[in-house]
């Protein structure tokens, strides 16, 4: 049987105001994440997402309950260096987690610290920065760069450790289209080559890129399932205060016109073979 | 300055780290007309200069060369009176939340209008109205902590303490970036409140093209710190060639038309609102109608 990388065991956590009042955020969360999977985790702003992401590296520690990445428990503070190793973590805001004045200093940073040797550090950072298409700043202080091009550099700081997996908080929340498809491409190969994808998001359209989609509402798993399981439930979705995919909500207005179109399609690329299979079958002339 | 121009740019240009090796120009040569009462979006690829434009409008920066026109001030005028300008532009930066440095929600919103010397009567009703129009109940949030708040409540203080100056320039660098899909539709209908019912005018820096798409009447796309078009969204969301040549995604409908077209159907790339979108692609199915 194959051991989940991330096990996460009634799960719950709380924010402490004071010695009285306490805000709980998770409440018994369970679930694991097995290695090569691509999960997205969604939820409205305060839903608990965000927390429960930063539970995966042990960030925060459970008020109660446990998460185990490979057997190691989170709450071993001996455990945390090789914890962080194999979960590697990036954040919405760069700012936070740029540290050097030049762009491939910043990208060496965890390299050093994890005391790969000189010469597979240059390979490492060419390979970083190259993936997240930012080669040609490498010299630049990141200051200077845009939010969505520092969040590049922040992504290859943490691929570069070559972690097996990549927890994705809101990572791509400010980059534009484009910047957001080349990141998506880059988790994609990083995902077809075997790394785990964790990825808290608000863009439906990247959650139809995973292969599950955990839902989370006041602090608890209330849908788990296939993105397009997921997305049919467009009335759940918008209680939850989530959306759907654009390629969805496209497909399910054509679908009320033209019965014979597929209503479940949950990718831009789906609508386009859609009216291929349809305009071949209708024999209706292209061109 | 034209005649019913609120705010103008003529020719600005803004160059990072000059003359030394890590020069790098921003702007090269930006011009811009934004109309009293106009929606404006400010789209382009990251890096385009964006950001830089738009700190030009509340005197943030000062244009290094070229000029930037508020209400018939220039901007470059060493004698500009900085606070009245900042009264007349209010600017949101991106993450407004992060600013957010009072205990109480009302005391943060209370803080512009405070420092402005206003009496405590017109601060308090000042922050009731920019309250209740960013859809936060006065009565209910006004006592209540800030650091306990989601973040598109935290948005809406922010955006609250900006409005209670009551500007006549709204300037928005992406405004609902990392906001869930709910409170995205609510803040951008705000944003349209206040366009219409309040008069105001927004100029607005997107990287979300369906928030483009609803909100801009007109919008205006950077390349390399320069204009390449502007125009209105169906004419700007048109145009796909350009917009792809400069890695600038259209709206997602529109790119799903843009790939159909490619392949030969003939869909109207104009149609981007999603009923519309969705009505050209049964249009080529019907073999019949066409």
């Amino acid at each position: 049987m194959i051991e989940p990388l991330i096990k996460v065991n009634d799960l719950s956590f709380e924010y402490k105001l004071n010695n009285k009042t306490s805000i709980p955020v998770l409440k018994g969360v369970s679930f694991d994440i097995f290695p090569g999977e691509y999960v997205a985790i969604v939820g409205h702003n305060g839903s608990g997402k965000s927390t429960l992401s930063k539970h995966l590296n042990g960030i925060l520690k459970p008020s109660s309950g446990d998460v185990l990445v490979s057997g190691s428990n989170t709450k071993e503070l001996q455990m945390l260096r090789e914890i962080r190793q194999k979960v590697g973590m990036v954040f919405q805001h760069p700012d936070n987690q740029i540290v050097a004045t030049i762009v491939e200093d910043d990208v060496a940073f965890g390299l050093e610290n994890i005391e790969i040797p000189a010469a597979t550090m240059k390979d490492r950072i060419d390979y970083a920065l190259e993936a997240v298409g930012m080669s040609e700043f490498r010299q630049r202080p990141p200051h200077h760069l845009s939010g969505g091009q520092k969040q590049r550099v922040a992504i290859a700081g943490i691929i570069a450790m070559k972690p097996d997996c990549l927890v994705l908080d809101e990572a791509t929340s400010m980059l534009d289209t484009y910047g957001r498809r080349d990141i998506l491409n880059v988790v994609r190969e990083l995902n077809d080559d075997g790394m785990t994808i964790v990825s808290v998001t608000h863009h439906m359209s990247e959650v139809a890129e995973a292969s599950r989609v955990i839902v989370i509402e006041q602090g608890q798993i209330v849908m788990d399932g296939s993105p397009r399981e997921i997305f049919q439930q467009y009335e759940r979705m918008q209680q939850l205060k989530l959306d759907i995919p654009v390629a969805s909500r496209l497909a399910r207005l054509i679908h009320e016109y033209d019965e014979e179109f597929q209503s479940d399609l949950i990718r831009n690329n789906e609508i386009i073979q859609e009216v291929v299979r349809l305009s071949a079958k209708r024999g209706v002339f292209v061109g | 300055m034209s005649e019913s121009a609120i705010l103008e740019v003529n020719n600005l240009y803004h160059t990072y780290m000059e003359k030394t090796p890590l020069e790098y120009k921003a702007l090269a040569g930006i011009n811009l007309q934004v109309k009293k009462g106009e929606c404006v979006a400010v789209i382009g690829h990251t890096g385009s200069g964006k950001s830089t434009l738009i700190q030009h409008f509340n005197g943030l920066m000062r244009p290094q060369r070229g000029e930037v026109l508020v209400d018939g001030q220039n901007l470059s005028d060493p004698k500009l009176d900085v606070k009245a300008l900042r009264r007349k532009v209010g600017l949101v930066f991106q993450n407004p939340e992060d600013q957010i440095f009072e205990k109480l929600i009302g005391d943060d919103i209370a803080y512009g209008p405070l420092k402005m010397g206003l009496p405590l009567k017109e601060v308090r009703d000042r922050v009731k109205w920019a309250m209740e129009l960013v859809g936060l109940s006065f009565e209910e949030l006004k006592d209540r902590v800030t650091y306990a708040l989601s973040g598109g409540q935290k948005r809406k203080v922010a955006l609250a303490g900006v409005l209670a100056l009551k500007p006549e320039i709204l300037v928005l660098d992406e405004p609902t970036a990392g906001l869930d899909p709910f409170s995205r539709q609510e803040l951008l209908d705000r944003i349209a409140l206040l366009n219409k019912q309040e008069k105001m005018t927004v100029i607005f820096v997107s990287h979300n093209m369906e928030e483009v798409a609803y909100l801009a009447q007109r919008i205006y796309v950077l390349a390399d710190g320069k204009n390449l078009i502007d125009g209105t969204p169906r004419e700007i969301f048109g145009n796909t060639e350009i917009l792809r040549r400069h890695h600038i995604a259209a709206p997602q409908t529109v790119e799903i038309l843009a790939h159909l077209k490619q392949r030969g159907y003939s869909v109207d790339l104009k149609a981007f609102e999603r009923e519309s979108a969705a009505k050209e692609i049964v249009s080529i199915l019907q073999p019949f109608r066409r």
